[in-house]
Protein backbone atom coordinates (compact mmCIF):
# COMPACT_ATOMS: atom_id res chain seq x y z
CA UNK A 1 0.00 0.00 0.00
CA UNK A 2 2.49 2.40 1.05
CA UNK A 3 4.93 1.56 -1.80
CA UNK A 4 2.10 2.08 -4.18
CA UNK A 5 1.63 5.49 -2.84
CA UNK A 6 5.47 6.29 -3.04
CA UNK A 7 5.38 4.85 -6.82
CA UNK A 8 2.46 6.99 -7.55
CA UNK A 9 4.11 10.29 -6.60
CA UNK A 10 7.24 9.09 -8.21
CA UNK A 11 5.39 8.63 -11.04
CA UNK A 12 4.02 12.17 -10.88
CA UNK A 13 7.29 13.51 -12.11
CA UNK A 14 6.87 12.34 -15.38
CA UNK A 15 3.41 12.65 -15.63
CA UNK A 16 2.05 15.72 -13.61
CA UNK A 17 3.25 18.98 -15.20
CA UNK A 18 3.39 21.25 -12.47
CA UNK A 19 5.64 18.46 -9.89
CA UNK A 20 7.96 17.98 -12.80
CA UNK A 21 9.12 21.63 -12.92
CA UNK A 22 8.89 22.14 -9.19
CA UNK A 23 10.99 18.92 -8.80
CA UNK A 24 13.32 19.62 -11.61
CA UNK A 25 13.92 23.07 -9.96
CA UNK A 26 14.53 22.19 -6.88
CA UNK A 27 17.11 19.42 -8.02
CA UNK A 28 18.85 21.84 -9.63
CA UNK A 29 18.87 24.26 -7.00
CA UNK A 30 20.20 21.55 -5.01
CA UNK A 31 23.05 20.14 -7.39
CA UNK A 32 24.36 23.76 -7.03
CA UNK A 33 24.27 24.75 -3.14
CA UNK A 34 25.16 21.29 -2.63
CA UNK A 35 28.60 21.67 -4.89
CA UNK A 36 29.07 24.93 -4.54
CA UNK A 37 28.29 24.44 -0.68
CA UNK A 38 31.12 22.65 -0.04
CA UNK A 39 33.69 25.46 0.07
CA UNK A 40 31.48 28.03 1.96
CA UNK A 41 31.79 24.62 4.78
CA UNK A 42 35.52 24.45 4.16
CA UNK A 43 36.08 28.04 3.94
CA UNK A 44 34.35 28.00 7.71
CA UNK A 45 31.61 30.86 6.10
CA UNK A 46 28.70 29.05 6.65
CA UNK A 47 27.22 32.36 7.99
CA UNK A 48 28.49 34.66 5.59
CA UNK A 49 26.24 31.99 2.97
CA UNK A 50 23.69 32.94 5.29
CA UNK A 51 24.49 36.60 5.38
CA UNK A 52 24.22 36.55 1.53
CA UNK A 53 20.91 35.32 1.39
CA UNK A 54 19.41 37.34 3.46
CA UNK A 55 21.32 40.61 2.31
CA UNK A 56 19.26 39.22 -1.51
CA UNK A 57 16.17 40.08 0.00
CA UNK A 58 16.19 44.44 -0.29
CA UNK A 59 18.11 43.41 -4.20
CA UNK A 60 14.58 41.61 -5.16
CA UNK A 61 12.39 45.13 -3.80
CA UNK A 62 14.53 47.29 -5.22
CA UNK A 63 14.51 45.60 -8.57
CA UNK A 64 10.87 45.45 -8.53
CA UNK A 65 10.28 49.48 -7.97
CA UNK A 66 13.00 50.23 -10.83
CA UNK A 67 12.00 48.12 -13.34
CA UNK A 68 7.95 47.72 -12.41
CA UNK A 69 7.82 44.17 -13.37
CA UNK A 70 7.98 40.48 -11.95
CA UNK A 71 10.12 39.45 -14.35
CA UNK A 72 11.92 36.49 -12.83
CA UNK A 73 15.57 37.35 -14.15
CA UNK A 74 15.87 40.80 -13.60
CA UNK A 75 14.45 40.28 -9.99
CA UNK A 76 17.49 37.64 -9.74
CA UNK A 77 19.59 40.12 -10.96
CA UNK A 78 18.75 42.86 -8.41
CA UNK A 79 18.53 40.17 -5.80
CA UNK A 80 22.02 38.66 -6.78
CA UNK A 81 23.75 42.84 -6.95
CA UNK A 82 22.66 43.08 -3.02
CA UNK A 83 23.96 39.63 -1.78
CA UNK A 84 26.99 40.66 -3.44
CA UNK A 85 27.05 44.00 -1.76
CA UNK A 86 26.25 42.28 1.57
CA UNK A 87 28.94 40.33 1.34
CA UNK A 88 31.32 43.40 0.82
CA UNK A 89 29.87 45.09 3.57
CA UNK A 90 30.67 42.55 5.91
CA UNK A 91 34.62 42.21 4.44
CA UNK A 92 34.67 46.33 4.96
CA UNK A 93 33.27 46.21 8.44
CA UNK A 94 36.33 43.37 9.56
CA UNK A 95 38.81 45.29 7.68
CA UNK A 96 38.21 48.57 8.79
CA UNK A 97 37.36 48.39 12.27
CA UNK A 98 37.74 46.17 15.17
CA UNK A 99 34.13 44.47 14.86
CA UNK A 100 34.74 40.64 14.55
CA UNK A 101 33.61 38.14 11.44
CA UNK A 102 30.59 37.18 13.76
CA UNK A 103 29.45 39.85 14.84
CA UNK A 104 29.53 41.72 11.29
CA UNK A 105 27.95 38.80 9.93
CA UNK A 106 24.93 39.51 12.32
CA UNK A 107 25.04 43.10 11.40
CA UNK A 108 24.65 42.51 8.13
CA UNK A 109 22.23 39.49 7.82
CA UNK A 110 19.88 42.04 10.03
CA UNK A 111 20.30 44.96 8.64
CA UNK A 112 19.76 43.96 4.77
CA UNK A 113 16.80 41.62 5.62
CA UNK A 114 14.94 44.08 7.50
CA UNK A 115 15.37 46.43 4.64
CA UNK A 116 13.92 43.74 2.68
CA UNK A 117 11.08 43.77 4.59
CA UNK A 118 10.66 46.94 4.51
CA UNK A 119 10.78 47.11 1.25
CA UNK A 120 8.31 44.62 0.46
CA UNK A 121 6.16 45.66 2.91
CA UNK A 122 5.68 49.08 1.48
CA UNK A 123 5.45 47.84 -1.97
CA UNK A 124 2.38 45.49 -0.66
CA UNK A 125 0.70 49.03 0.94
CA UNK A 126 1.24 50.42 -2.29
CA UNK A 127 0.37 48.36 -4.83
CA UNK A 128 -2.20 45.75 -4.08
CA UNK A 129 -2.86 42.26 -5.44
CA UNK A 130 -0.06 42.19 -8.04
CA UNK A 131 2.75 42.77 -5.46
CA UNK A 132 1.47 40.01 -2.98
CA UNK A 133 3.75 37.23 -4.96
CA UNK A 134 7.14 38.93 -3.71
CA UNK A 135 6.97 37.96 -0.15
CA UNK A 136 7.56 34.03 -1.34
CA UNK A 137 10.84 34.54 -1.62
CA UNK A 138 11.12 34.49 2.03
CA UNK A 139 10.50 30.57 2.08
CA UNK A 140 10.44 29.87 -1.90
CA UNK A 141 8.03 28.54 -3.42
CA UNK A 142 8.98 26.07 -5.49
CA UNK A 143 5.11 25.48 -6.77
CA UNK A 144 4.87 28.59 -8.47
CA UNK A 145 7.82 27.46 -10.72
CA UNK A 146 7.15 27.26 -14.30
CA UNK A 147 9.14 25.88 -17.57
CA UNK A 148 11.06 29.39 -17.84
CA UNK A 149 12.13 29.76 -14.63
CA UNK A 150 13.28 26.21 -15.01
CA UNK A 151 15.15 27.32 -18.31
CA UNK A 152 16.91 30.35 -16.38
CA UNK A 153 17.46 28.37 -13.17
CA UNK A 154 19.46 25.41 -15.57
CA UNK A 155 20.91 27.90 -17.31
CA UNK A 156 22.60 29.94 -14.04
CA UNK A 157 23.42 26.62 -12.76
CA UNK A 158 25.49 25.39 -15.71
CA UNK A 159 27.13 28.91 -15.69
CA UNK A 160 28.37 27.95 -12.08
CA UNK A 161 29.40 24.79 -13.26
CA UNK A 162 31.62 26.05 -15.82
CA UNK A 163 33.57 28.02 -13.51
CA UNK A 164 33.87 25.39 -10.83
CA UNK A 165 35.32 22.96 -13.26
CA UNK A 166 37.59 25.38 -15.00
CA UNK A 167 39.21 26.94 -11.51
CA UNK A 168 38.58 23.95 -9.26
CA UNK A 169 42.24 23.20 -9.13
CA UNK A 170 42.74 27.27 -8.11
CA UNK A 171 39.86 26.86 -5.86
CA UNK A 172 41.37 23.82 -4.29
CA UNK A 173 44.38 25.65 -3.16
CA UNK A 174 42.60 28.95 -2.45
CA UNK A 175 40.44 27.03 0.01
CA UNK A 176 43.11 25.02 1.63
CA UNK A 177 46.41 26.94 1.90
CA UNK A 178 45.53 30.50 0.58
CA UNK A 179 49.02 32.03 1.40
CA UNK A 180 50.93 28.56 0.21
CA UNK A 181 48.48 29.45 -3.37
CA UNK A 182 49.52 33.23 -3.19
CA UNK A 183 53.37 32.46 -3.36
CA UNK A 184 52.52 30.71 -6.17
CA UNK A 185 51.63 33.36 -7.80
CA UNK A 186 47.42 32.73 -7.74
CA UNK A 187 45.46 35.82 -6.66
CA UNK A 188 43.87 34.18 -4.02
CA UNK A 189 42.06 37.25 -2.95
CA UNK A 190 40.55 37.64 -6.44
CA UNK A 191 39.67 33.73 -6.85
CA UNK A 192 38.17 34.09 -3.27
CA UNK A 193 35.37 36.87 -4.91
CA UNK A 194 35.08 34.54 -8.01
CA UNK A 195 34.02 32.03 -5.49
CA UNK A 196 32.07 33.94 -3.65
CA UNK A 197 30.65 35.39 -6.77
CA UNK A 198 29.52 31.44 -7.86
CA UNK A 199 28.16 31.05 -4.47
CA UNK A 200 25.74 34.58 -4.88
CA UNK A 201 24.33 32.90 -8.14
CA UNK A 202 23.46 29.76 -6.21
CA UNK A 203 22.15 31.39 -3.46
CA UNK A 204 19.93 33.65 -6.19
CA UNK A 205 18.98 30.16 -7.79
CA UNK A 206 17.52 28.95 -4.48
CA UNK A 207 15.24 32.49 -4.22
CA UNK A 208 12.43 30.86 -6.00
CA UNK A 209 13.01 27.50 -4.60
CA UNK A 210 13.44 27.96 -0.72
CA UNK A 211 13.78 31.84 0.06
CA UNK A 212 16.47 33.64 1.90
CA UNK A 213 15.83 32.52 5.20
CA UNK A 214 16.71 29.03 4.59
CA UNK A 215 19.00 29.00 1.51
CA UNK A 216 21.92 28.47 4.07
CA UNK A 217 20.40 25.27 4.41
CA UNK A 218 20.94 23.91 1.19
CA UNK A 219 24.47 25.53 1.73
CA UNK A 220 26.14 24.06 5.01
CA UNK A 221 23.73 20.70 4.73
CA UNK A 222 24.97 18.72 2.01
CA UNK A 223 28.33 19.59 2.02
CA UNK A 224 28.15 18.78 6.05
CA UNK A 225 26.75 15.26 5.24
CA UNK A 226 29.28 14.77 2.29
CA UNK A 227 31.91 15.51 4.18
CA UNK A 228 31.32 12.94 6.44
CA UNK A 229 31.47 10.30 3.67
CA UNK A 230 34.42 11.03 1.54
CA UNK A 231 37.95 11.63 1.73
CA UNK A 232 38.33 14.45 -1.69
CA UNK A 233 37.29 17.28 -2.27
CA UNK A 234 36.12 16.12 -5.61
CA UNK A 235 34.19 13.22 -4.96
CA UNK A 236 32.87 15.41 -1.69
CA UNK A 237 31.58 17.86 -4.38
CA UNK A 238 30.12 15.03 -6.06
CA UNK A 239 28.37 13.24 -3.46
CA UNK A 240 27.09 16.52 -1.99
CA UNK A 241 25.36 17.79 -5.21
CA UNK A 242 23.82 14.45 -5.59
CA UNK A 243 22.70 14.59 -1.81
CA UNK A 244 21.47 18.18 -2.99
CA UNK A 245 19.84 17.09 -5.87
CA UNK A 246 17.89 14.20 -4.52
CA UNK A 247 16.68 16.54 -1.41
CA UNK A 248 15.25 18.70 -3.81
CA UNK A 249 13.66 16.03 -5.50
CA UNK A 250 12.35 14.05 -2.87
CA UNK A 251 11.59 17.31 -0.97
CA UNK A 252 9.06 18.51 -3.82
CA UNK A 253 7.35 14.81 -4.18
CA UNK A 254 6.55 14.83 -0.55
CA UNK A 255 4.92 18.42 -0.39
CA UNK A 256 3.03 17.47 -3.84
CA UNK A 257 1.44 14.82 -2.02
CA UNK A 258 -0.60 17.14 0.99
CA UNK A 259 -2.44 20.14 0.12
CA UNK A 260 -0.81 23.16 1.25
CA UNK A 261 2.43 21.79 2.36
CA UNK A 262 5.10 24.44 1.22
CA UNK A 263 7.86 22.85 -0.81
CA UNK A 264 11.08 25.05 0.19
CA UNK A 265 10.95 23.77 3.64
CA UNK A 266 10.14 20.35 2.92
CA UNK A 267 13.40 19.85 0.82
CA UNK A 268 15.40 21.78 3.76
CA UNK A 269 14.02 19.15 6.23
CA UNK A 270 15.16 16.26 3.70
CA UNK A 271 18.30 17.44 3.47
CA UNK A 272 18.73 17.71 7.18
CA UNK A 273 17.84 14.05 7.53
CA UNK A 274 20.22 12.94 4.95
CA UNK A 275 23.01 15.17 7.32
CA UNK A 276 21.53 13.48 10.42
CA UNK A 277 21.48 9.95 8.90
CA UNK A 278 25.39 10.52 7.99
CA UNK A 279 26.50 12.07 11.27
CA UNK A 280 25.33 8.69 12.81
CA UNK A 281 26.16 5.92 10.13
CA UNK A 282 29.29 7.06 7.69
CA UNK A 283 32.03 4.58 9.44
CA UNK A 284 34.73 6.18 9.42
CA UNK A 285 32.71 9.50 11.85
CA UNK A 286 29.63 8.43 12.04
CA UNK A 287 28.23 8.71 15.75
CA UNK A 288 27.28 4.73 15.52
CA UNK A 289 31.04 3.50 14.56
CA UNK A 290 32.58 6.15 17.00
CA UNK A 291 31.01 4.90 19.83
CA UNK A 292 31.75 1.09 18.84
CA UNK A 293 35.31 1.89 18.39
CA UNK A 294 35.70 3.15 21.62
CA UNK A 295 33.97 0.19 23.43
CA UNK A 296 35.47 -2.22 21.94
CA UNK A 297 39.10 -0.07 22.76
CA UNK A 298 38.04 0.13 26.36
CA UNK A 299 36.97 -3.65 26.27
CA UNK A 300 40.50 -4.19 25.02
CA UNK A 301 42.32 -2.12 27.95
CA UNK A 302 40.31 -3.46 30.48
CA UNK A 303 41.33 -6.71 29.31
CA UNK A 304 44.92 -5.97 29.06
CA UNK A 305 45.49 -4.12 32.52
CA UNK A 306 45.97 -6.14 35.20
CA UNK A 307 43.37 -5.78 37.69
CA UNK A 308 44.41 -3.35 40.46
CA UNK A 309 41.98 -3.59 42.91
CA UNK A 310 41.41 -7.66 42.26
CA UNK A 311 37.58 -7.50 41.28
CA UNK A 312 35.98 -8.77 38.42
CA UNK A 313 34.79 -5.21 36.99
CA UNK A 314 36.86 -2.63 35.94
CA UNK A 315 36.93 0.73 38.00
CA UNK A 316 35.20 3.49 37.57
CA UNK A 317 32.43 2.24 35.46
CA UNK B 1 71.25 27.14 -13.62
CA UNK B 2 73.63 24.65 -13.10
CA UNK B 3 76.39 28.04 -11.68
CA UNK B 4 73.73 29.05 -9.33
CA UNK B 5 73.40 25.10 -8.17
CA UNK B 6 77.06 24.32 -7.83
CA UNK B 7 77.82 26.31 -4.72
CA UNK B 8 81.06 27.90 -5.50
CA UNK B 9 81.73 31.63 -4.41
CA UNK B 10 80.79 33.81 -7.45
CA UNK B 11 81.38 37.35 -6.26
CA UNK B 12 79.59 38.68 -9.45
CA UNK B 13 76.57 36.75 -8.09
CA UNK B 14 73.42 38.63 -6.30
CA UNK B 15 72.71 37.41 -3.23
CA UNK B 16 69.31 35.14 -2.83
CA UNK B 17 67.60 37.42 -1.00
CA UNK B 18 68.43 41.13 -0.24
CA UNK B 19 66.10 43.15 1.51
CA UNK B 20 66.41 46.58 2.32
CA UNK B 21 65.13 49.13 4.45
CA UNK B 22 62.20 46.64 4.91
CA UNK B 23 59.18 47.96 6.82
CA UNK B 24 55.73 46.47 7.68
CA UNK B 25 52.85 48.01 9.04
CA UNK B 26 49.92 45.90 10.47
CA UNK B 27 47.26 49.05 10.76
CA UNK B 28 49.17 51.13 13.42
CA UNK B 29 51.43 48.36 14.82
CA UNK B 30 54.93 48.65 13.46
CA UNK B 31 55.90 44.31 12.65
CA UNK B 32 59.53 44.99 11.09
CA UNK B 33 61.17 48.01 11.46
CA UNK B 34 63.72 48.95 8.83
CA UNK B 35 65.80 45.81 8.02
CA UNK B 36 68.39 45.83 6.47
CA UNK B 37 69.61 42.32 5.14
CA UNK B 38 71.05 40.10 2.71
CA UNK B 39 71.14 36.17 2.66
CA UNK B 40 74.23 34.64 1.95
CA UNK B 41 74.12 31.68 -0.86
CA UNK B 42 74.07 28.07 0.37
CA UNK B 43 73.31 28.19 4.46
CA UNK B 44 71.01 26.99 6.75
CA UNK B 45 70.05 30.22 7.77
CA UNK B 46 67.94 30.98 11.01
CA UNK B 47 65.98 33.70 12.24
CA UNK B 48 65.32 34.02 15.69
CA UNK B 49 63.06 36.59 18.01
CA UNK B 50 60.51 36.60 20.77
CA UNK B 51 57.03 35.77 19.85
CA UNK B 52 55.53 38.64 17.93
CA UNK B 53 59.20 39.81 16.74
CA UNK B 54 58.09 39.47 13.08
CA UNK B 55 59.74 36.12 12.30
CA UNK B 56 57.34 35.27 10.25
CA UNK B 57 56.18 38.55 8.88
CA UNK B 58 59.87 38.80 7.50
CA UNK B 59 59.38 35.84 5.58
CA UNK B 60 56.03 36.74 4.41
CA UNK B 61 57.01 40.13 3.06
CA UNK B 62 59.70 38.58 0.97
CA UNK B 63 56.96 36.90 -1.11
CA UNK B 64 55.10 39.78 -0.65
CA UNK B 65 52.20 37.95 1.64
CA UNK B 66 51.97 40.91 3.25
CA UNK B 67 51.96 44.64 2.34
CA UNK B 68 55.36 46.37 2.62
CA UNK B 69 55.20 49.95 4.03
CA UNK B 70 58.47 50.52 2.55
CA UNK B 71 61.72 49.31 1.46
CA UNK B 72 62.30 46.85 -1.01
CA UNK B 73 63.08 43.05 -1.37
CA UNK B 74 64.61 41.18 -4.67
CA UNK B 75 65.47 37.26 -5.05
CA UNK B 76 68.21 36.83 -7.05
CA UNK B 77 68.12 40.84 -8.03
CA UNK B 78 64.78 40.56 -9.15
CA UNK B 79 61.43 41.53 -7.71
CA UNK B 80 59.76 37.89 -6.31
CA UNK B 81 57.02 38.21 -8.59
CA UNK B 82 59.46 37.39 -11.65
CA UNK B 83 61.52 34.75 -9.45
CA UNK B 84 58.65 32.75 -7.67
CA UNK B 85 60.02 29.02 -9.53
CA UNK B 86 63.07 29.40 -7.39
CA UNK B 87 61.37 29.81 -3.57
CA UNK B 88 59.53 27.17 -1.78
CA UNK B 89 57.46 28.14 1.15
CA UNK B 90 56.66 25.90 3.53
CA UNK B 91 53.99 27.46 5.68
CA UNK B 92 53.19 27.20 9.50
CA UNK B 93 51.85 23.66 10.13
CA UNK B 94 49.26 25.08 11.75
CA UNK B 95 47.87 27.98 9.50
CA UNK B 96 45.51 25.08 7.62
CA UNK B 97 42.98 23.27 7.96
CA UNK B 98 43.99 19.27 8.26
CA UNK B 99 40.41 17.84 8.61
CA UNK B 100 40.41 19.17 4.71
CA UNK B 101 38.90 16.48 2.25
CA UNK B 102 42.33 15.32 0.46
CA UNK B 103 45.53 13.00 0.94
CA UNK B 104 49.24 13.33 1.33
CA UNK B 105 49.81 12.77 -2.15
CA UNK B 106 47.05 15.48 -3.40
CA UNK B 107 48.71 18.16 -0.99
CA UNK B 108 52.27 17.51 -2.79
CA UNK B 109 51.17 17.83 -5.73
CA UNK B 110 49.69 21.01 -4.73
CA UNK B 111 53.89 22.22 -4.94
CA UNK B 112 53.14 21.90 -9.02
CA UNK B 113 50.56 23.87 -9.36
CA UNK B 114 52.48 27.07 -9.82
CA UNK B 115 54.42 25.20 -12.62
CA UNK B 116 50.96 23.98 -14.45
CA UNK B 117 49.62 27.19 -14.17
CA UNK B 118 46.09 28.17 -14.88
CA UNK B 119 43.66 26.06 -16.61
CA UNK B 120 45.85 23.12 -16.84
CA UNK B 121 44.61 19.93 -14.25
CA UNK B 122 47.63 17.90 -12.26
CA UNK B 123 48.39 14.61 -14.27
CA UNK B 124 50.27 11.48 -14.27
CA UNK B 125 53.59 13.45 -14.53
CA UNK B 126 52.75 15.51 -11.26
CA UNK B 127 51.67 12.54 -9.54
CA UNK B 128 54.43 10.44 -9.88
CA UNK B 129 56.94 13.93 -9.36
CA UNK B 130 54.63 14.03 -5.86
CA UNK B 131 55.05 10.49 -5.09
CA UNK B 132 59.19 10.89 -5.61
CA UNK B 133 58.98 14.02 -3.02
CA UNK B 134 57.07 12.24 -0.57
CA UNK B 135 59.47 8.67 -0.93
CA UNK B 136 62.25 11.54 -0.14
CA UNK B 137 60.94 12.68 3.48
CA UNK B 138 59.96 8.66 4.34
CA UNK B 139 56.41 8.88 3.47
CA UNK B 140 56.10 6.40 0.78
CA UNK B 141 53.62 4.39 2.55
CA UNK B 142 51.50 7.18 3.18
CA UNK B 143 50.38 8.63 -0.49
CA UNK B 144 46.47 7.65 0.47
CA UNK B 145 46.25 8.40 3.82
CA UNK B 146 43.97 11.06 4.84
CA UNK B 147 45.83 14.16 5.85
CA UNK B 148 43.82 14.11 8.76
CA UNK B 149 44.96 11.11 10.10
CA UNK B 150 48.79 12.09 9.76
CA UNK B 151 50.85 12.58 12.75
CA UNK B 152 51.72 15.92 13.47
CA UNK B 153 55.54 15.34 12.72
CA UNK B 154 54.13 13.22 9.37
CA UNK B 155 51.93 16.50 8.68
CA UNK B 156 55.22 18.79 8.73
CA UNK B 157 57.04 16.06 6.31
CA UNK B 158 54.00 16.46 3.89
CA UNK B 159 54.91 20.09 3.53
CA UNK B 160 58.51 19.58 3.24
CA UNK B 161 57.81 17.39 0.38
CA UNK B 162 55.61 19.78 -1.00
CA UNK B 163 58.41 21.79 -1.59
CA UNK B 164 60.79 19.82 -2.61
CA UNK B 165 58.65 19.36 -5.31
CA UNK B 166 58.59 22.78 -6.11
CA UNK B 167 62.44 22.23 -6.98
CA UNK B 168 63.31 25.60 -5.95
CA UNK B 169 66.59 27.25 -4.73
CA UNK B 170 65.46 29.12 -1.44
CA UNK B 171 63.48 27.61 0.76
CA UNK B 172 61.23 29.84 3.51
CA UNK B 173 60.28 27.62 5.82
CA UNK B 174 57.77 29.11 9.00
CA UNK B 175 59.16 26.43 12.16
CA UNK B 176 59.52 23.24 10.44
CA UNK B 177 60.51 21.86 13.77
CA UNK B 178 57.97 22.99 16.07
CA UNK B 179 56.51 20.36 17.99
CA UNK B 180 57.48 17.50 15.71
CA UNK B 181 58.85 13.98 16.29
CA UNK B 182 62.68 13.13 16.56
CA UNK B 183 62.29 11.05 13.71
CA UNK B 184 60.98 13.51 11.53
CA UNK B 185 63.94 16.39 12.98
CA UNK B 186 66.09 14.29 11.42
CA UNK B 187 64.45 13.24 8.59
CA UNK B 188 64.18 17.15 7.86
CA UNK B 189 67.64 18.46 8.69
CA UNK B 190 68.85 15.46 6.71
CA UNK B 191 67.24 16.40 3.45
CA UNK B 192 67.86 20.19 4.16
CA UNK B 193 71.76 19.17 4.41
CA UNK B 194 71.40 17.56 1.35
CA UNK B 195 70.07 20.54 -0.07
CA UNK B 196 71.91 22.80 0.81
CA UNK B 197 75.10 20.92 -0.05
CA UNK B 198 73.60 21.42 -3.72
CA UNK B 199 73.67 24.96 -3.18
CA UNK B 200 70.50 25.64 -1.98
CA UNK B 201 69.81 28.45 0.42
CA UNK B 202 67.51 27.15 3.36
CA UNK B 203 65.54 29.99 5.59
CA UNK B 204 64.21 29.00 8.57
CA UNK B 205 62.28 30.48 11.57
CA UNK B 206 63.35 28.97 14.67
CA UNK B 207 62.56 28.76 18.09
CA UNK B 208 64.83 26.55 19.50
CA UNK B 209 67.83 28.34 21.09
CA UNK B 210 69.56 25.04 22.02
CA UNK B 211 70.00 23.66 19.07
CA UNK B 212 71.12 27.10 16.81
CA UNK B 213 74.56 26.33 16.42
CA UNK B 214 74.35 22.79 15.99
CA UNK B 215 71.80 22.90 12.60
CA UNK B 216 72.48 26.24 11.16
CA UNK B 217 75.28 28.02 10.19
CA UNK B 218 73.97 31.59 9.81
CA UNK B 219 71.66 33.45 12.16
CA UNK B 220 69.14 36.47 11.91
CA UNK B 221 68.24 37.94 15.42
CA UNK B 222 64.92 39.60 15.05
CA UNK B 223 62.60 42.16 17.19
CA UNK B 224 60.84 44.07 15.44
CA UNK B 225 64.11 45.74 14.11
CA UNK B 226 67.24 43.80 13.10
CA UNK B 227 69.66 42.97 15.81
CA UNK B 228 72.28 41.00 14.24
CA UNK B 229 72.69 39.01 10.91
CA UNK B 230 75.62 36.69 10.50
CA UNK B 231 77.83 33.83 10.59
CA UNK B 232 76.62 31.81 13.90
CA UNK B 233 80.15 32.06 15.93
CA UNK B 234 80.16 36.16 15.35
CA UNK B 235 76.32 37.17 16.11
CA UNK B 236 75.14 34.79 18.01
CA UNK B 237 76.74 35.84 21.68
CA UNK B 238 75.13 36.64 24.94
CA UNK B 239 75.03 39.95 24.28
CA UNK B 240 73.17 39.72 20.60
CA UNK B 241 70.47 37.47 22.92
CA UNK B 242 70.37 40.03 25.85
CA UNK B 243 69.53 42.57 23.05
CA UNK B 244 66.76 40.42 21.05
CA UNK B 245 64.62 39.06 23.84
CA UNK B 246 64.84 41.85 26.09
CA UNK B 247 63.90 44.40 23.86
CA UNK B 248 60.42 42.26 23.86
CA UNK B 249 59.74 42.73 27.44
CA UNK B 250 60.40 46.31 26.95
CA UNK B 251 57.79 46.62 24.49
CA UNK B 252 55.11 44.73 26.48
CA UNK B 253 55.63 46.51 29.64
CA UNK B 254 55.40 49.88 28.05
Amino acid sequence: MVLEEIFSVFLGIFTDYTLRYVALGSAILGITSGALGCFTVLRKQSLFGDALSHAALPGIGIAYLLAGTKDSLLLMLGAAVFAWFGGIVTLAITSTTRIKQDAALGITLSVFFGLGIVFLTYLQSIGGASQGGLDRFLFGQAAALIEKDVINLGILAAGCFVVLIIFFKEFKIATFDSSFGQSLGFPTKYLSALLTSVIVVAVVIGLHTVGVVLMVAMLIAPAAAAKQWISSLKNMLILSAVFGGLSGIIGSMISSTTEGMSTGPVIVITITAILGISLVFSPKQGFLFQFIRRRKQFQNNSDQIPNISGKGKPRGD
Amino acid sequence: MMELKSGQKDLTKTSPIEIKNLSVTYRTEPALWNIDLNFPEGKMIAIVGPNGAGKSTLIKAIMGLVPITAGKVSVYGKPYSSQRRKVAYVPQRGSVDWDFPTDALDVVEMGLYGRLGWLRRPNSQTRDKARECLAKVGLEEYTDRQIGQLSGGQQQRVFVARALAQDPQIYLMDEPLNGVDAITEETILSILEDLRKEGNTIVMVHHDLQTVDKYFDWVVMLNRNLVGSGPIKEVFTKDNLDKTYREKQRVSLG
